[in-house]
């Protein structure tokens, strides 16, 4: 994969998210404290905020190009975000959300719904409604439905934040085989350097909205 | 507590007249009320304030300006007459159009409420899983403000069943043609036909008290229990 940000300048309220850099490792974490710009840079790449300048572009794709007033609509980038806020929709059961991405797109490829189920152990959720989940299934069926909706890249905010350590392990585990079961490639946000050394094989510091270092992250973070 | 043949036939066209006002209604109630929550537009405080005038206006003056407007003579009621052959002032259709205008302010205000409501977070995720916009309005947006939406109409109907005064400008008191249950209530009093008076206002409660009774529990209620 190849994701391309020039020049990105995204006013926040404390700082100005400043980035300039080339993402190719399929599995890249974000990491820096709160309040670093982590979730405005990913939101940017989304198409979900409008920076006041930046150009980037995903394996040759358009998303932004301020210059040219270019800005790629969010359901035309195929990008499965999974942020940290609770994203289910509360009106629909858990088969309805994981199948809203398939539906959108009907005529399109779409990633195995089985394989997804099974591999993220949710198939006894199916019926349930989406209020009687715990956090830790919650987590699971948003990850499933992201996938589901076939994307090219997963732009994952923190998804193990606010879980027990047991789960977040179980969770962590099946984030590490993510990748090699699916192909998808991943951005991944955190601020725990245990989850990046663990999921990731390379990771960008944010520090203030500035990227300070990056590298492997088990030297960078070990 | 039985009803003359005349009382049911006035009970029935209250209820066809209002429901048919609430439904033409609807669509335009909405859009309003999306436009008016989700975007900023030269001329929105103009369209806020005359989307809420028949709320304060006396009855009568609303009436008095639906009748200049739609009568033979007026802008609207010129142009129908000569291009379409449509009467509008003194026939059902100006009973529809008094309930209509009279009732728009309630269901845009409502729904407005119901717009409000629903994370528009929820519809950026709608639209990175692929959806286009209209798909996110109607399987997002629109179910996630139903309660309001449906709290609206429910209070829009009731208030087009108690319309009185703009009907009555516009639309007349004519026996089987525009007369309403609350024109046949005064009718009755006028008449001290109070038995007819009586039986009609226990209509009107049970209608009145249902719907917002409805919308209220509707408005408290969490989306999902």
């Amino acid at each position: 994969m190849k994701l391309v940000i020039r020049q990105l300048s995204l006013h926040l309220q404390q700082f100005t998210l400043s980035v300039d850099v080339d993402i190719q490792h399929a599995r890249t974490a974000i990491f820096g404290p709160s309040g670093a710009g982590k979730t405005s840079l990913l939101e940017t790449i989304a198409g979900l905020r409008k920076p006041e300048s930046a150009k980037i572009s995903f394996n040759g794709q358009l998303f932004d190009d301020s210059e040219r007033d270019h800005s790629l609509p969010v359901r035309l980038r195929k990008l499965g975000y999974v942020p940290q806020y609770d994203s289910l929709f509360p009106h629909l059961s858990v088969q309805r959300n994981l199948v809203y991405g398939s539906n959108c797109k009907p005529h399109e490829h779409t990633l195995d719904f089985h394989h997804i189920i099974d591999f993220l152990e949710i198939g006894h959720l199916l019926d349930r409604h989406v209020h009687s989940l715990s956090r830790g299934e919650n987590q699971r069926v948003v990850i499933a439905r992201a996938l589901l909706s076939s994307p090219q890249l997963l732009l994952l905010d923190e998804p193990l934040t606010s879980l027990d350590a047991k789960l977040k392990n179980a969770i962590l585990q099946q984030l590490q085989a993510l990748h090699r079961e699916f192909g998808i490639p991943m951005l991944f946000v955190t601020h725990d350097p245990v989850e990046a050394i663990a999921i990731c094989e390379d990771v960008l510091l944010l520090q203030t909205g500035k990227i300070i270092n990056r590298g492997d992250p088990a030297k960078l973070l070990g | 507590m039985s009803f003359s043949p005349l009382e049911w036939q006035i009970v029935r066209f209250t209820l066809a007249v209002c429901s048919f006002s609430t439904l033409l209604i609807l669509p335009v109630g909405l859009a309003t009320a999306w436009l008016l929550d989700r975007y900023r537009w030269p001329g929105k405080l103009l369209v806020e304030t005359v989307v809420t005038l028949p709320l304060v206006l006396p009855p009568v003056a609303t009436g008095l300006v639906l009748l200049k407007l739609f009568g033979r003579r007026g802008p609207v009621g010129h142009f129908l007459s000569h291009h379409f052959d449509v009467d509008v002032v003194f026939t059902w259709r100006a009973v529809v159009l008094a309930a209509a205008v009279m009732s728009f302010p309630l269901l845009v205000r409502s729904a407005r409420v119901g717009f409000q409501g629903v994370d528009q977070r929820l519809e950026q995720i709608a639209r990175t899983l692929g959806a286009r916009d209209m798909r996110v309005f109607f399987t997002i947006t629109l179910p996630l403000a139903s309660r309001g939406i449906a709290a609206g109409i429910l209070l829009a109907f009731a208030r087009a069943v108690g319309e009185f005064g703009a009907t009555i400008v516009v639309a007349g008191n004519i026996p089987g043609r525009t007369t309403t249950l609350s024109l046949e209530i005064f009718s009755a009093v006028q008449l001290g036909h109070d038995a007819t008076a009586y039986r009609l206002l226990v209509v009107c409660v049970v209608i009145a008290f249902s719907a917002v009774w409805l919308s209220e529990v509707l408005m408290k209620k969490r989306l999902i229990g």
